[in-house]
């Protein structure tokens, strides 16, 4: 893959950044009654792609009137609130801390946590590795020990029972450290959200640095994220 | 003796034909059917206040269930079967019944009881779950201790392990669950319907497509649903092409496991092409909203077909070419030789299933025993009897991938056109039982619900194959190197997740 020298082109099937079109209030309200994660604002007619499956349920319902799914797989950002979006995203590498750019641009190596994700997110995170993608390339390695990380890279829902280790393996990480929430669930609490054995969403435990979408993130996704974030 | 009723997977039963026993009657029609058969379902419910377990047992190709009132302690099953280790252990949890007698009467989750009834366990829920728990403890001069997790060396997920080592040699496992659970049975009720297929899609990612295939089977037969056959052959292709990209990425990691680099990595590509298999029919790589209750969601039809077809003739060859070079590899074959063998008597004893039983001796596959979707129509996967080792593990994986590109092409062959179906809120019939069963990846999954006078699920249980599966692994492991623990974890590769629920 020559990505990111080259552009890759995913499939039309690949459901990305949704482009919301202008269209009748009911056409919105409906397919926020529809959104099995409350997800879409009917009055802003904006789409949280923090709590996002990218089911496309939306697209369907609204038959494109609404939300139509671009292929278009750079879909993180470095605040909560600009994930809330009626189509347009914030330029990320406009977006991050100048400092981590400086202190881990040349080399960064991450600590990842599941606490509580499917296993699907760290499928698509360990994608990376292999010689597809081959993310050695760019001087990113995910590391065993937190001691040798610059950061964590945190899947899943935060559960009551993952909690405390995840807090431990954050600590160990020597300051200055990165916090990057992948997927919905670790974003928002995901498809679990008002379960009482789950978090709202690892930034109601931690401060996060790097907010990565989807039910998993596709792997170019996170792959766009790292190297906006910190190239 | 409690005669208990025979049922048919997949089909609402009213749930006043279900037999309700004294629960000492149940408790040894039980015990007499697990000599030769095995549980599906066995857990705990409350209906008006009152506490009731089902037990659906299956005894061949024959389904059995039966229920009974449950007393606040029992005689624990488990000393006379230890197939009912985990279930009565479960029960235990989310009930606060007592199994008396039980030889590890062991929380499964770390999760307070639904009734706020005692705890069982004697633990404090405000208090973090590790440390707590006073693990099996092997001792003497030379013996030493060795925990690993909950958060492991790679990026996989949360479960800890704790070795009884005398030098390399283990003496025990014993793993301990619970970190990855979410709740998941309480908020499928909790939940609306129409978020419910999303919730079940996450119980495990990387068996969305059986956990989505079973519950759109309940809600069918709850709902009196029909699918059309075209709906079910891309069904079951769906759920053939997760069982191959599972397959093929565990032989790869099972390679890279022992050093042998090659097969891994074209392993760790191929299963990428499984999952934009995926992605093409849905949408997500894991075939997340592909499948809903009364068939697909979206739209596929020849285009689609053509270009998996395609693409499975192209990766076949390649598929067989590296498991031929994994599995002739002297190197490779004397790490996977004898090593971690689990004997026909311990499956059977523990009621293995899925690749890791049938590679000792278990032959049940669901696809066979318990047909839907398309599975009557194809062929079932042979069988030869195997060596209950790591190496048997990864032929059981390697004969499995071949016989998914054979039933492949028969249903590619047939073809298969379905329209995009916008969800719908299915009434479901009220005071009904359904159960299923699927042959995942890892072996048989099944949910049950039962709904109540208003046809509201009241209980909404879920069992994954390595509810089964992860004794087996502890088993493995007794009197091997602990180095070989890696190809032996690999080699069942089971869930975290789908344990945790």
């Amino acid at each position: 893959m020559k990505y990111p020298k080259e552009p890759v082109n995913l499939p039309p099937s690949y459901r990305g950044r949704p482009t919301i079109h202008p269209c009748a209030a009911e056409i919105i309200e409906e397919c926020a009654a529809h959104c099995p994660q409350n997800a879409i604002n009917a009055h802003t007619g904006s789409i949280d792609l923090g709590r996002c499956l990218f089911c496309g349920l939306c697209e369907q319902i609204s038959a494109g009137k609404f939300v139509t799914f671009s292929q278009d797989f750079g879909l993180s950002c470095a605040e909560r609130d600009q994930l809330i979006t009626t189509g347009d995203l914030p330029e990320l590498a406009r977006h991050s801390k100048k400092h981590f750019k400086k202190l881990f641009g040349r080399s960064l190596q991450l600590r990842q946590v599941c606490a509580g994700g499917c296993n699907s997110c760290e499928a698509d995170i360990n994608v990376l590795a292999t010689p597809a993608y081959d993310l050695s390339r760019f001087g990113i390695a995910y590391v065993a020990s937190p001691r040798h990380a610059d950061g964590i890279h945190v899947t899943g829902p935060v559960t009551r029972n993952m909690r405390t280790a995840l807090l431990t393996a954050f600590e160990a990480v020597p300051a200055p450290r990165v916090v990057i929430a992948s997927g919905a669930c670790a974003i928002s609490g995901g498809p679990f959200f008002g379960s009482n054995e789950v978090s709202a969403g690892l930034d109601s435990i931690i401060p996060v640095d790097l907010y990565i979408p989807g039910c998993p993130p596709h792997p170019l996704t996170t792959l766009h994220a790292l190297l906006n974030f910190f190239k | 003796m409690a005669n208990l009723m025979p049922i048919n997977h997949g089909q609402a039963v009213p749930r006043a034909d279900l037999p309700i026993f004294e629960f000492d009657q149940l408790r040894e029609s039980l015990l007499e059917i697990s000599r030769y058969g095995y549980i599906v379902q066995f857990f705990g419910y409350e209906d008006d206040g009152e506490l009731f377990v089902l037990a659906v047992m299956r005894l061949e190709d024959q389904l059995l269930a039966g229920c009974a009132k449950l007393p606040a302690s029992y005689p624990a099953l488990t000393i006379k079967q230890p197939k009912f280790n985990l279930f009565e252990r479960e029960l235990a949890e989310q009930f606060g019944i007592k199994p008396l007698g039980h030889p590890w009467l062991k929380m499964v989750r770390y999760q307070p009881n639904q009734r706020n009834v005692p705890d069982v366990f004697g633990n404090d829920y405000r208090e973090d779950i590790p440390g707590r728990y006073p693990y099996f403890k092997v001792e003497g001069e030379e013996v030493h201790e060795v925990a690993v997790g909950p958060i492991h060396a790679g990026i996989i997920e949360p479960g800890h392990f704790r070795f009884q080592c005398i030098g390399e040699r283990v003496l025990h496992l014993e793993i301990s669950h619970g970190y990855q659970h979410r709740g998941v049975e309480q908020l499928l009720i909790k939940a609306s319907q129409q978020r419910q297929p999303f919730i079940v899609e996450n119980i495990a990612g990387d068996t969305t497509l059986a956990n989505s295939i079973s519950y759109s089977q309940a809600i069918e037969a709850l709902g009196g649903l029909t699918v059309s056959q075209e709906a079910m052959t891309i069904r079951t292709i769906a759920l053939e092409l997760e069982r191959l990209a599972n397959h093929v990425g565990d032989l790869g990691a099972m390679s890279g496991d022992v050093a042998f680099t090659p097969p891994a990595a074209f392993c760790g590509r191929m299963r990428g092409e499984f999952l934009n298999l995926l992605l093409l029919l849905s949408g997500n790589r894991f075939g997340k909203g592909l499948i809903r209750p009364g068939g697909a969601a979206f739209p596929s039809g020849s285009r689609e077909l053509t270009a998996i077809k395609a693409k499975l003739h192209e990766l076949r060859p390649e598929v067989e070419h590296c498991i031929e070079l994994l599995l002739t590899a002297h190197t490779v074959l004397s790490r996977f030789e004898r090593c971690g063998i689990v004997s026909r008597e311990a499956a059977n004893g523990l009621g293995l299933v899925g690749p890791v039983g049938r590679a000792s001796w278990q032959p049940y596959d669901a696809r066979q025993d318990f047909p839907n979707e398309r599975y009557a129509d194809l062929p079932p996967c042979p069988w030869e009897h195997p060596t209950g080792d790591v190496l048997a593990r990864a032929r059981i994986r390697a004969a499995e991938i071949s016989h998914s590109f054979d039933i492949l092409n028969i249903l590619l062959a047939d073809g298969g056109k379905t329209a995009a179906q916008l969800p719908e809120i299915h009434k479901l019939t009220p005071s009904a039982m359904v159960v299923t069963i699927n042959e995942a990846w890892r072996g048989e999954l099944s949910h049950c619900l039962l709904t109540d006078t208003n046809g509201r699920i009241i209980r909404y249980k879920v069992k994954d194959p390595s509810f089964h599966n992860w004794s087996g692994l502890e088993i493995a492991l007794r009197d091997e190197e602990i180095s070989d623990f890696p190809i032996n974890n690999k080699s069942f590769n089971l869930s975290y997740c789908g344990m945790d629920l």
